[in-house]
């Protein structure tokens, strides 16, 4: 019985890396990223710059550390529409504080403050109050940009008191020649691909996109854990609207708008699952990656940027067909 | 003493009775085939031996101890252990990360707590050797037969050390292969000491592995007796009503 058991398993893993990493969408999505970077550097002179692929970097690194975050949520079954407002509400709780004078790491703390209260609220209400994730989200889409509003009086920001410079080089500068928020994205994705693996929350947020009635009666408490899911995935928006705030050195109320979707759309491609379940955290980032590419490339071949949306839009359907070819297979 | 003792149990949901003072007992290692028509309360019975509802009233015992509980967590603290059809295996995880969901063993590195994986494979393995049954450890559960997920689910009980198990139609709906297969786990499962009660429409399947059958008729039971002392024919009368006790 053992041998055969311990055959089975040698044959599985006999199928190899190559066949292992061609089941895999980041492999596919990661390949046309790389064909596309390719592409451009022959077809412009513009692409292989430095300067072209700080910008790249920098541009997919905010997307990317919020897909981080929705593929979380999107893994265990839900969705969070409110990241683009709660990029805005940090943005904007960073810049109101510090323009007070206040310290950056107070006005830092303030921001990730007031993200994570916007988490919980999301996780509160549909964890313990059983809403829908999609609409208790869309609420707070609207009710945190307003909120933002209210708090900046609609006006621009763009003095930041005595820590201005910090806030700038925070989210703005480079050390190595790598833009810093790149370094803020790698440590989260090589946080999160241990914890997605080797901790048990990340193992109960797929248990629980899987089959929640099964988690909840395996005893695992599944309504904390959703509500930490929400709070993590607007911890990564609240980080990336103040790297956005040193980045753009002002900030206004339209900061994030849309985003959601450009986040959704990265986790999708990366080969998170909306029914739940499935989803890593580099896939999050090579779909973000994807995204920035073809933005970019838009950009330095002339066409029109109105054709972004066009190619995102295939690209989803693409990743999703890709979904059901795997599962057909089986 | 035996192992699980019911005394009265009735419960109404709103104006429907769906229990009328249900008494039976199991010994320790005994199967209990627990028949009856579609409605006829099987479920409800299971479901407030496992907690997942109070009886309003009546009174439940394991092994001599009188138990009330509130949510399913504190039956499966007693020992007790349910296998639904469908219900409660996590299909995108592998099966020894289901078989431990709730319960992985992990290890420290330094504040860190890391899944013990490997261990994980190892004791999942056991266990399915165990049972007799081919299933892999590391195989994601949505690509496997009913059969083995009826082996994922069982083996569960078996690492909870569970001293009742409650199966409700476990073999409804898998090919006639996969039944024998799981009509094996149960034998292995009494083999262990536990108690099992089974529910099943198969006639069949519960004359072949229980020691007792209990049949509810419209929330009452109307028979509980060694299988030996029954025939088909009579509880095929008992479910439909043609016989009126036995
Ligand atoms: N949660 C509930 N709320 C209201 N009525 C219920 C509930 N659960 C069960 N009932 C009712 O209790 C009665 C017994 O149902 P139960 O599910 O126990 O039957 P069963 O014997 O398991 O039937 P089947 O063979 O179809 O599974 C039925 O009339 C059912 O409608
Ligand atoms: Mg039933």
């Amino acid at each position: 019985m053992t041998s055969t058991l311990d055959s089975a398993i040698a044959q599985s893993r006999n199928r190899g890396p190559l066949s292992h990493l061609i089941n895999h969408q980041v492999f596919w999505v990661f390949l046309a990223a790389l064909l596309a970077c390719l592409a451009l550097s022959v077809m412009t002179d513009a692409f292989a710059t430095q300067r072209n692929l700080f910008n790249v970097s920098r541009n997919f690194a905010f997307v990317a550390i919020i897909a981080i975050g929705m593929t979380a949520v999107i893994a265990s079954g839900g969705i969070d529409l409110s990241v683009g407002s709660t990029v805005v509400m940090s943005a904007m709780v960073i810049s109101v504080v510090m323009a007070a004078g206040w310290p950056f790491w107070i006005g830092a703390a303030a921001a990730i403050g007031a993200s994570l209260a916007i988490g919980l609220i999301n996780g509160v209400l549909i964890a313990y109050a059983g809403m829908p994730s999609f609409v208790v989200t869309l609420g707070m889409l609207s009710a945190a940009r307003s909120a933002a509003m209210v708090l900046s009086d609609n006006k621009m920001i763009w003095s930041f008191g005595p820590d201005h410079d910090l806030l700038l080089w925070v989210g703005g500068g480079s050390t190595l020649g790598l833009p810093h928020p790149l370094f803020a994205l790698l440590a989260l994705t090589l946080v999160m691909a241990f914890v997605f693996r080797w901790a048990r929350w990340g193992q109960y947020v797929f248990a629980i996109g899987s089959n929640e009635q099964a988690a909840v009666l395996t005893g695992i408490s599944v309504r904390p854990i959703k509500v930490s899911i929400y709070m993590f995935s607007a911890f990564t928006a609240g980080l990336a609207g103040i790297l956005m705030a040193g980045w753009l050195g002002s900030v206004t109320t339209n900061l994030g708008t849309a985003m959601e979707l450009t986040v959704i759309a990265a986790a999708v491609i990366g080969g998170a699952n909306l029914n739940g379940g499935e989803g890593t955290v580099l896939g999050a980032v090579v779909g973000a990656l994807l995204i920035e590419v073809i933005r970019n490339s838009l950009i330095l071949l002339g066409i029109s940027t109105f054709w972004q949306g066009m190619f995102i839009g295939t690209f989803i359907l693409i990743a999703v067909a890709f979904d059901r070819i795997r599962h057909m297979q089986r | 003493m035996e192992r699980l003792s019911l005394k009265g149990i009735s419960r109404n949901f709103g104006a429907i009775r769906a229990l009328e003072n249900v008494s039976l007992e199991l010994g320790a290692g005994e199967v209990m085939g627990l028949m009856g028509d579609n409605g006829a309360g099987k479920s409800t019975l299971v479901k407030i031996i496992a907690g997942n509802f109070r009886p309003s009233s009546g009174e439940i015992r394991i092994d001599g101890r009188k138990i009330d509980f509130h949510r399913p967590i504190d039956a499966q603290r007693a020992g007790i252990e349910v296998v639904y059809q469908d219900l409660a295996l996590c299909d995108h995880l592998t099966a020894a990360s289901n078989v431990f969901l709730g319960r992985e063993p992990v290890r420290k590195l330094g504040p860190l707590r890391l899944i013990d994986y490997p261990a994980m494979h190892r004791q999942a393995g056991q266990l399915f050797a165990q049972l007799k049954s081919e299933t892999r450890p590391r195989d994601v559960v949505r690509r496997m037969s009913g059969g083995q997920r009826q082996a994922v689910a069982i083996a569960r009980t078996l690492l909870s050390k569970a001293r009742i198990v409650l199966l409700d139609e476990p073999t409804a709906a898998i090919s006639v292969r996969q039944v024998a297969e799981v009509l094996d786990l149960i034998r292995h499962l009494r083999d262990e000491g536990i108690s099992v009660v089974l529910i099943s429409h198969r006639m069949p399947d519960v004359f072949s592995v229980a020691d007792r059958i209990a049949v509810l008729r419209r929330g009452s039971l109307v028979a509980s007796k060694p299988v030996r002392q029954s025939s088909p024919e009579e509880v095929t009368g008992l479910i439909t009503g043609a016989i009126e006790y036995a």
